[in-house]
């Protein structure tokens, strides 16, 4: 398999699909994906081409998230980035432990970090802040104040 | 009847310089199942990152951890350069890959130390860590400092190798080669450690795959993966090495991967400094464009992945770190449960995290009573073990 094959065969396995394919140097692909695609993707190039999955990032776009999956490949000098972009007023997407055990924390840590809702995923409860963190106060989103927090545990005591 | 005990394991250790929190249940001596907590040293390194300048991150990064010190920073300047396209001098290529290789020497040679100790060699535990002093003493001349070496730099790095320092370089080399060829004798040759250690803690190949675990946890389980291969970076495809796996995925295998992987990177600081050419070190670029850039390097313990999204300015709008551990950590939940809790400390130390606090276990059983149990009781169970196996196999007590 080279690396090409790997672009080719995403590209003919979803030809309707892809909303963008973006191929920023010879080793790095970005494809724009539509939220709702996303575990039929995360199945076919992690069950069907082998590939590592790294991690995923998320950035708070100010009107909505993006969430990249980022996939290595062995030999090839390959990394896939999938790139979903969620509304601010609708901020689910699918989870996909199911699919792989390895994204279980990662999902955890951007549902409590960025407050993205993964549907269906196991076990969602709270693996780096503690458990007296108030509700509804995500720390890495761009309208987070150090002050909010303060105020919110003052509020609570 | 059967009776559950839960074992809450951490979260502080004054000794260790990372807090995590397991909890055990165990039913008699079996574990049945295990819950992690982390978080208690977050230190929000990505949020500090978005409010500093891109020269300044390099040096925030290398103080995520103390003992893979130049992975992060690899890592990062990888992530930047990716974003702008600067190329790099082919000496500054080398000096990474020299840095790189002596850091996975003292960071396997550290863990092999601290196996020995869990087990109860603790002969191996002081030998391995005295033959580490070589790497660092060497890290002491080339960089100036034993650790946080901050050598690395956009386009570059930030200090020669001088030519007077090469034959000193050499002979450690060989210094720890006779030291690694002693610790795989005594190791891998030893009967009881054999018998100790193989079959213990097995992380499937599947299993490996599903929670994509990385580095020697996941190479030892037979999974062919190594960053440094699969997307080069500095000048790993210019050396000869090979990527060494184990298919049995035991802590037995784990041990075997990291002492075979010594080897090579011993092999392969001896090539670089052999093939180095007299250059230029930094290619100096200005500015970093608006774009994205994604850099992974192999860290002793796995991949370190580092994304940075620039907006054109001087600081990112956002820097993602994963460092190895985050994945291997979950992979507990496959090997730990089903095992006696004798060996608990072992396969939790197999996957090298940097090491977690093994301090305040408490024993609490279902009537709220609580038994404090430390981390030194824990560790003693390990070595008793050892030992009650050791005379049962040669007729002698363990020294």
């Amino acid at each position: 398999m080279e690396r090409k094959d790997i672009i080719s065969a995403i590209k003919d396995k979803f030809p309707k699909r892809i909303k963008k394919l973006f191929e920023k140097s010879t080793r790095r692909v970005y494809i724009d994906i539509d939220p709702k695609d996303l575990t039929d993707f995360v199945e076919f190039i992690f069950n069907g081409q082998d590939a590592r999955f790294c991690t995923a990032s998320c950035v708070d776009m100010r009107n909505g998230m993006e969430i990249l999956y980022h996939f290595s490949f062995a030999n090839m000098s390959l990394v896939v980035s999938l790139r979903v972009y969620l509304d601010k007023n609708n901020l689910s997407i699918d989870s996909i432990t199911p699919i792989m055990k390895g994204a279980e924390w990662i999902e955890r840590e951007i549902h409590e970090l960025f407050g993205v809702d993964f549907k269906n995923h196991p076990n969602l409860i709270k693996l780096l802040l503690p458990d007296n963190w108030p509700e509804g106060l995500y720390p890495l989103r761009r309208d987070y104040k150090e002050e909010d927090y303060k105020a919110r545990v003052k509020e609570e005591e | 009847m059967s009776h559950k005990v839960t074992i809450p394991i951490g979260p502080y250790h004054s000794l260790q310089e990372e807090p995590e929190f397991y909890q055990l249940t165990v039913d008699g001596e079996t574990v049945t199942d295990i819950d992690v907590r982390i978080g208690y040293v977050h230190r929000g390194i990505e949020k500090v990152a978005e409010s500093k300048s891109f020269d300044k991150i390099i040096f925030l990064v290398e103080r995520i951890c103390g003992i893979c010190s130049t992975s992060h920073p690899m890592a990062s300047v990888l992530a930047m350069e990716d974003v702008s396209g600067v190329e790099v001098p082919d000496r500054a290529q080398y000096i990474r890959t020299i840095v790189c290789e002596l850091e996975r020497i003292h960071s396997h040679l550290l863990w092999i130390g601290l196996a020995g100790h869990f087990l109860g060699y603790n002969t191996v535990w002081m030998w391995a860590w005295k033959y580490r002093e070589i790497v660092c003493d060497i890290f002491e001349a080339i960089t100036g400092n034993r650790q946080n070496y901050g050598m690395m730099k956009i386009g570059g790095v930030r200090r020669d190798i001088e030519d007077e320092y090469l034959p000193g370089i050499m002979k450690g080399m060989d210094d720890v080669l006779r030291a690694l060829d002693m610790f795989k004798g005594a190791v891998l040759d030893d009967p009881v450690l054999a018998a100790r250690l193989k079959g213990v803690g097995i992380l499937s190949k599947a299993d490996a795959l599903s929670y994509s675990a990385l580095g020697p946890t996941s190479r030892a389980s037979g999974v062919d993966k190594d960053v440094r291969r699969d997307d080069p970076y500095a000048a790993y495809d210019r050396v000869k090495w090979n990527v060494i796996t184990q298919k049995d995925g035991d802590v037995f295998a784990k041990a075997v991967v990291r002492i075979l992987e010594s080897y090579e990177s011993v092999s392969i600081v001896k090539q670089c400094l052999q093939k180095m050419q007299k250059g230029p070190i930094d290619s100096d670029p200005k500015e970093l464009p608006e774009g994205e850039g994604i850099g992974h390097a192999e860290a002793p313990r796995g991949e370190v992945f580092h994304y940075v999204k620039s907006d054109g300015t001087n600081s990112p709008e956002r820097y993602k770190v994963r460092a190895p551990t985050f994945m291997n950590f979950p992979t507990f939940k496959a090997t730990v449960i089903g095992e006696t809790i004798s060996d608990a400390t072992i396969i939790l130390a197999a996957i090298d995290p940097c090491y977690c606090c093994t301090e305040r276990m408490t024993v609490v059983n279902r009537k709220d009573k609580k038994t404090i149990l430390t981390g030194e009781d824990m560790i003693k169970m390990s070595q008793d073990k050892t030992r009650r196996m050791y005379k049962r196999m040669t007729g002698k007590e363990l020294a």
